[in-house]
């Protein structure tokens, strides 16, 4: 690349961390399937080992293919670099772990995925860590909620599945006033709708199994640290400001002023942990960052034409994406989300539960299954699967009733996303009318 | 580590070793808006090979309290302060593009006392464009890209797992500022650069051997603006070795193995 070059997102998405491969001429990402790599001698052993030299040791820690996928995410969000890992939840733990452990404490959204919900609220209790969870929009209740123990605040771009925007600027300087860094999760927007490090946030994480791979293929995660936190500065962070006995005495932020994060990450927790990511796991995830803006594009454009069906129909009575007035994270979605707010939303039949089985059995260019970010459209019934855990209470929290439907609003031809919901919507309310039901006229989640 | 020069605290760091002063000693100066953690692999590895690494943060930078240097001439200073300070008779100097003149008139200064002189990314005279000294004052975000921008040549480092260079040198240009809210070590970095008219006679005065180790798709410092400074170095009959390194202006990080490779030559480290 010539050095004048400033290149935009979607160069960046094909060319970011990549060039042809100098072994074989290879133009697209080798697959490095191998666990280990051979030294040139003791010494370049000795010096791989105590990052002396650039290099990979064993695939656990970092390996070639996972180093390019993990410095285009970076790229795309503007970070200073990531890190690859197993699963959007490992991407979380690892991020909680480099941070804390026993007595720490996270501010978290109530907005948040079921499973980010589970690991905050039951499985890290078991491990000394508390959260206290906020409504997204409460920033008095983010800045009322941090402690002395407090070492992240933790939200989603767009809540899961409610869409509430987080007002990342706003918790941003709460979060910071405090020395606390602030996460963020960006799967449901991907760096296409909004680079959180822009905003004011200090990391972000993908389940990349969703938009990046973007064809429902893998399980994979990426943290991404934008540098911006001064650890030091802070005075919350001995794991990273002092000696680290696990590492020759090593203080991470000596080492690297902006990549102190990172280091610990990898050289504690993928070597410790070791949720890393297989190489052909992150082979796919980069073919799906090649089309990432193309796909995001027609992601938003057909969502923007299933929401305007369904906030018309009458057998709908809630749709809950921001690109409607009526939504409330609507005026923020427009300042941060100015390309829209993601293709996965919820919304409410004027049905019964049974009437809800009805309408999600009946689609058939949807699929009934656990995922979201997919090139193909699926649906599924957050209360009684990805949110089962959750009591009412909580799910009240969290935006979702128990006759919430959420959609995640693939590629296909809008035409079609249309006429599978008009048809499915239709089956629904024969089912209601052939029990004597109310349809068009009962509460959802009756 | 923190040592009090000029009775100021002034941080080195050592390469993840502590200093002893029994070993030969490098001091590794930054470049404009940097510190010490541009050397990354650099120092680690000199430090880890017999060397004692005083890898600094100018005064005013980062960790380093202290104001900022306004010429060349007082950052030099304040090495041969340092080394004084540490007790340290004799020491290699390397510096890379600012820190590249920085070294290269603390050795003049320190004469036999230094032993080598290393200048990573070097030009002499080292003109800013008007445009870009403006720009660090009024508009430094704008600045700092253009400056990574002009320093990249390439979308693809290899410098550790993960790093995307671009990223990392504009985080750390923004945390360098911050560090200092009383001066603007951008602008005032850059016009130290500018205005430095010293070379010829620091390179004439040199006792020790000098490397120019430069980057062949280098923008920021392109390899003939340093032509004129080697010549005049071969000309007052001084040691000279020229390395070309296949990188941009980001030399450590951007060819972290081939800078490192051209220092161990050039120090027989």
């Amino acid at each position: 690349m010539p050095g004048y070059s400033d290149p935009g997102f979607d160069t960046l998405a094909l060319h970011a961390g990549a060039e042809p491969d100098p072994a074989t001429g290879a133009r697209a990402v080798p697959i490095h399937l191998t666990t280990s790599f051979v030294f040139e001698s003791s010494d370049h052993a000795a010096s791989l080992f105590n990052l002396e030299r650039p290099g990979h040791v064993y695939s656990r820690i970092s390996n070639p293919t996972n180093a390019v996928l993990e410095q285009r995410v970076a790229a795309l969000e503007g970070g200073v670099g990531a890190i690859a890992v197993a699963s959007g939840q490992a991407a979380l733990h690892l991020a909680v772990s480099t941070l804390m452990g026993a007595g720490g404490h996270i501010v978290a959204s109530t907005a948040l995925y079921g499973g980010s919900q589970n690991l905050l609220h039951y499985t890290l209790r078991r491990f000394g860590i508390e959260t206290t969870f906020v409504r997204p929009g409460d920033l008095d209740g983010w800045r009322a909620a941090i402690r002395p123990e407090t070492r992240l605040c933790f939200g989603e771009t767009v809540g899961n599945p409610g869409l509430d925007v987080l007002d990342i600027p706003a918790v941003a300087d709460i979060a910071h006033d405090a020395g606390v860094p602030l996460l963020v999760d960006s799967t449901l927007t991907s760096p296409w709708l909004i680079r959180p490090l822009e905003h004011g946030a200090d990391l972000v994480y993908h389940s990349a199994t969703k938009f990046l791979s973007g064809h429902g293929t893998v399980i994979g995660g990426v943290l991404v640290d934008g540098g911006s936190f001064d650890w030091e500065a802070s005075g919350r962070f001995p794991e990273l400001c002092a000696p680290y006995a696990g590492f020759h005495g090593m203080v991470f932020s000596e080492e690297s002023t902006v990549g102190a994060f990172l280091l610990r990450a990898r050289r504690e927790g993928l070597r410790d942990f070791g949720a890393c990511m297989s190489p052909h796991t992150a082979w796919l995830i980069l073919q799906g960052i090649e089309t990432l803006p193309l796909r995001m594009e027609r992601h938003v454009r057909n969502t923007g034409r299933v929401v305007e069906f369904l906030a018309s129909h009458p057998f709908v009575s809630r749709v809950g994406h921001p690109m409607l007035a009526s939504h409330p994270s609507h005026a923020l979605a427009q300042r941060l989300l100015p390309r829209g707010a993601g293709s996965v939303f919820s919304f409410d039949l004027k049905g019964d539960r049974a009437q809800g089985r009805a309408f999600i059995e009946s689609l058939q260019v949807f699929s009934h299954l656990a995922n979201v970010g997919d090139c193909r459209s699926l649906v599924i019934h957050p209360a009684s699967t990805t949110h089962f855990r959750m009591d009412d209470g909580a799910l009240a929290q969290a935006g979702i009733s128990q006759g919430t439907i959420r959609l995640s609003i693939g590629l296909e031809d809008a035409d079609d996303l249309i006429d599978d919901l008009k048809r499915a919507l239709r089956a629904a309310e024969k089912v209601g009318a052939s029990a004597g039901g109310q349809a068009g006229g009962g509460k959802a989640g009756a | 580590m923190q040592v009090t020069v000029n009775g100021h605290a002034a941080y080195c760091y050592t390469g993840g070793k502590p200093f002893d002063p029994a070993k030969p000693t490098a001091v590794m100066v930054h470049g404009v808006l940097n510190d010490h953690s541009v050397w990354g692999f650099q120092s680690r590895h000199l430090a880890h090979h017999g060397w004692n690494v005083l890898a600094v943060d100018l005064p005013g930078h980062g960790r380093s309290a202290g104001d900022a240097p306004q010429s060349v001439e007082e950052a030099a200073d304040f090495v041969v302060a340092l080394l004084r300070a540490l007790g340290v008779e004799r020491a290699a100097l390397v510096g890379h593009s600012w820190g590249s003149l920085i070294a290269l008139e603390a050795a003049a200064r320190l004469g036999p006392a230094a032993t080598h002189l290393a200048l990573v990314g070097t030009a002499y005279p080292m003109k800013v464009s008007p445009a870009l000294i403006e720009a660090a004052l009024n508009e430094p975000e704008k600045a700092l890209r253009m400056v990574n921008v002009f320093s990249r040549s390439s979308l693809a480092s290899p410098s550790g797992a993960g790093v995307w260079v671009f990223g990392a040198g504009m985080a750390l240009g923004r945390r360098v500022l911050r560090s200092n809210p009383h001066v603007n070590v951008f602008h005032r970095g850059f016009v130290a650069c500018d205005r430095y008219a010293g070379a010829e006679a620091a390179v004439a005065a040199l006792a020790c051997p000098v490397l120019f180790a430069l980057g062949t798709q280098d923008q920021m410092t392109q390899p003939r603006a340093a032509q004129g400074l080697i010549a005049a170095a071969r000309a007052a009959g001084q040691d000279v070795r020229v390395e070309m390194l296949p990188v941009g202006h980001h030399q450590m990080t951007e060819a972290p193995e081939e800078t490192l490779a051209a220092l161990r030559r050039f120090l027989g480290a």
